[in-house]
């Protein structure tokens, strides 16, 4: 097994480098500093902020709390934000893993170019990325005149805030996907097909488990998004109370009303969520760590 | 089955990978594409698997036309240099894999299935390891379960890419002649890709030399290696030595050896290239006559059963390899820095295309 060989004796070197990289490195207050001042970076600008937001929702109590969650304005916009993310997540899902199979595992005229776009909603400002779709379905916008003759309500409606959180949110499950798969090669699938496995068959059960944690990965990274959405949703959403807020546009608005603790009550459960999206995102990069590994052992 | 080849080309960009192709794999044969990275053999192998198509040409098999035939279709077993094993999948379940992903109806009971794998896994000798994962096998061992997993499904059609190339030298040694065995077992038509000239001598039936997208020559290892049509081949087969020098009326001159080349009879004052084999030069302590050179012995490496003197020419700049059996070298007790007479047995001479 050379290549196993190979790759032990390259480990044996990373091992090396860092060993002689200890006796050479700065001295320990030079060290001692820069974790400080990381550490101290990290507790003032990410965990003070996450822990205000608990301590200010909690200001007024348990019950206020509680009472601040039941308000009916507020209950819609945890309603409409959870349907907004089912059904993002599920069909950027399936947009991420069909793109990502095709780039990774074929080579097509185009295929830079297709990458390229799926970046776009990354480097695009979330506020013309909700312009876009005012502008192609708004009043005045180009489909506008059709869609009212038709009674059809997109902008400032539950449609255009979906449409808005899927354009923002597509990147996600395809960007991890794509390095994962690309790294794993095409071998196994190829093996499949010339074993007499269909295109389907040789998807779930060669390809779906080599990226399951990918694939998790990216869904609530996805997820994390479609939820916590401000910006495009909030232009095409037209805060129409207990209709068009979700969480994200309904905490600004109880923040400008002055009610600070129903709107740190409604920040807290973004925050919440962001703590299970740590967690989740923790435990799959871990796993997809280890099947990486089992690739390579096998290279 | 018979593999019939006719036409082949292939470009990747501009990359002109197979040119041309015509081959004929007789049923139950053991061909072994042989030449160096880039010369085509992998995409050609591909290419019989169905997972490359070709830009022109067409593959029969059995006479059938069958280029245009989908990978699962074609019943070709295919496995590849990195063995390509399921990884999440135990060794039993890679090798009832191609058996599971059967149309219901076709498809061999749970207890077939299972009988199957056990005698496959009896043939690479590996049943006590039906539940390990491919990650905790050697790499001998993976790329036998690769060779069961394409076994099971019984193709027509044995492929292997590069089968042990990535396997240590003693390991890929048994293993070679471990599938030369299994093939005169199971008789199946077989084609394997292999940069590697002593695997293909030895395992082989037949030998085609390709490079640069085109077939070189095709014949037995003996053939292929005792008369080689072309330059190339004579250099990529065998340890051989290289001179440059002319061809005049029969007569050659290079590296201040004089030969008779009767085939040349009719070349007049022609630049040529000539080839010895290593093995077929003798060392001498006298001078017979023009044929043989004074040379200096530079180094001498006695390890094995045959003892390797390098050689320097009198001018200086030529060296020559030669390996002499050892009895012949402890006769002639040779030491590094003395003067000897070195003649060639035997050497073919390629005169240069270009005629002045």
């Amino acid at each position: 097994m050379p290549t196993l060989g190979f790759n032990m004796h390259a480990a044996n070197n990373h091992h090396h480098q860092a060993k002689a990289g200890a006796s050479v490195s700065e001295p320990a207050w030079v060290r001692y500093l820069l974790v400080t001042t990381a550490l101290a970076f990290l507790a003032l600008f990410l965990l003070l902020p996450l822990a205000a937001v608990f301590v200010q929702a909690l200001d007024k109590g348990w019950e206020a709390y509680l009472a601040a969650l039941h308000e009916p304005d507020t209950l819609s916009a945890i309603w409409l934000t959870f349907l907004t993310a089912t059904i993002c997540v599920p069909l950027n899902l399936f947009f991420g893993v069909v793109a990502a199979w095709a780039i990774a595992k074929f080579s097509f005229p185009g295929k830079s170019l297709l990458i390229t776009l799926i970046d776009l909603p990354f480097s695009v400002s979330p506020v013309v990325s909700g312009l876009i779709y005012v502008l192609i379905f708004g009043l005045q916008g180009w489909l506008g005149p059709w869609l009212q003759a038709h009674d059809i309500k997109i902008i400032f409606a539950v449609p255009g805030i979906v449409l808005a959180t899927i354009f923002v949110t597509f990147p996600f499950v395809a960007r991890e996907l794509i390095p994962l798969m690309e790294s794993q090669g095409r071998d196994e699938e190829e093996a499949a097909l010339t074993l007499g496995a269909s295109g389907l068959q040789t998807f779930f059960r060669v390809t779906f488990p080599n990226i399951k944690w990918g694939i998790l990965y990216g869904v609530i990274l996805c997820n994390a998004r479609a939820m916590g959405e401000f910006g495009a949703v909030s232009v095409v959403s037209g805060h129409v109370r207990g209709s068009t807020n979700t969480i994200p546009l309904q905490v600004e608005i109880l923040y400008n009303e002055y009610s600070y603790a129903a709107a740190f009550a409604v920040a807290s459960l973004l925050a919440l969520l962001a703590l299970v999206t740590l967690v989740i995102k923790t435990v799959a990069e871990w796993k997809i760590r280890q099947t990486l590994s089992i690739t390579e052992s096998e290279g | 089955m018979s593999i019939q080849i006719e036409g082949i080309t292939k470009n990747f960009g501009g990359f002109a990978a197979l040119n041309n192709v015509n081959l004929n794999v007789p049923s139950g044969e053991l061909v072994a594409l042989l030449g160096p990275s880039g010369s085509g053999k992998t995409t050609l192998l591909r290419i019989i698997a169905g997972l490359e198509s070709p830009d022109s040409g067409q593959i029969l098999f059995n006479g059938e036309e069958a280029t245009r035939r989908q990978v699962q279709e074609r019943q070709v077993g295919f496995v590849f240099q990195h063995y390509a094993l399921f990884r999440h999948m135990t060794v039993f379940d890679n090798i009832a894999f191609g058996l599971t992903v059967k149309p219901k109806k076709s498809r061999p009971s749970k207890a077939d299935i299972r009988d199957k794998v056990f005698t496959l896994l009896k043939l690479i000798q590996l049943e006590q390891l039906a539940d390990r994962y491919p990650g905790q096998l050697s790499g001998g061992q993976r790329q036998r379960v690769a060779l069961a997993r394409a076994l099971a499904v019984e193709p027509q059609v044995l492929l292997l890419d590069e089968p042990f190339g990535a396997l240590d030298a003693k390991v890929r040694l048994e293993l070679r002649r471990w599938l030369r065995r299994l093939h005169d077992e199971i008789h199946v038509t077989s084609v394997f890709v292999t940069h590697d000239q002593e695997e293909a001598l030895e395992v082989a039936d037949r030998i085609v030399v390709m490079n640069q997208g085109r077939i070189e020559q095709q014949g037995t290892p003996s053939e292929v290696y005792d008369s080689p049509a072309t330059p190339f081949v004579y250099d990529f087969l065998g340890n051989v030595n290289l001179f440059q020098g002319r061809v005049h009326e029969g007569t050659v001159q290079m590296g201040g050896m004089k030969l008779s080349s009767p085939e040349h009879a009719a070349t007049n004052d022609t630049s040529a290239v000539g080839y010895v084999r290593s093995h077929d030069i003798a060392i001498e302590r006298m001078s017979a006559d023009e044929s043989s050179v004074e040379a200096e012995v530079r180094y001498l490496l006695s390890v094995g059963p045959l003892v390797r003197v390098d050689l320097v020419l009198a001018d200086g700049e030529s060296t020559m390899e030669v390996n002499l059996p050892r009895e012949e070298a402890d006769r002639l007790e040779l030491r590094v820095g003395e003067k000897v007479f070195a003649r060639a047995r035997k050497m073919r001479v390629f005169v240069d295309d270009y005629q002045i």
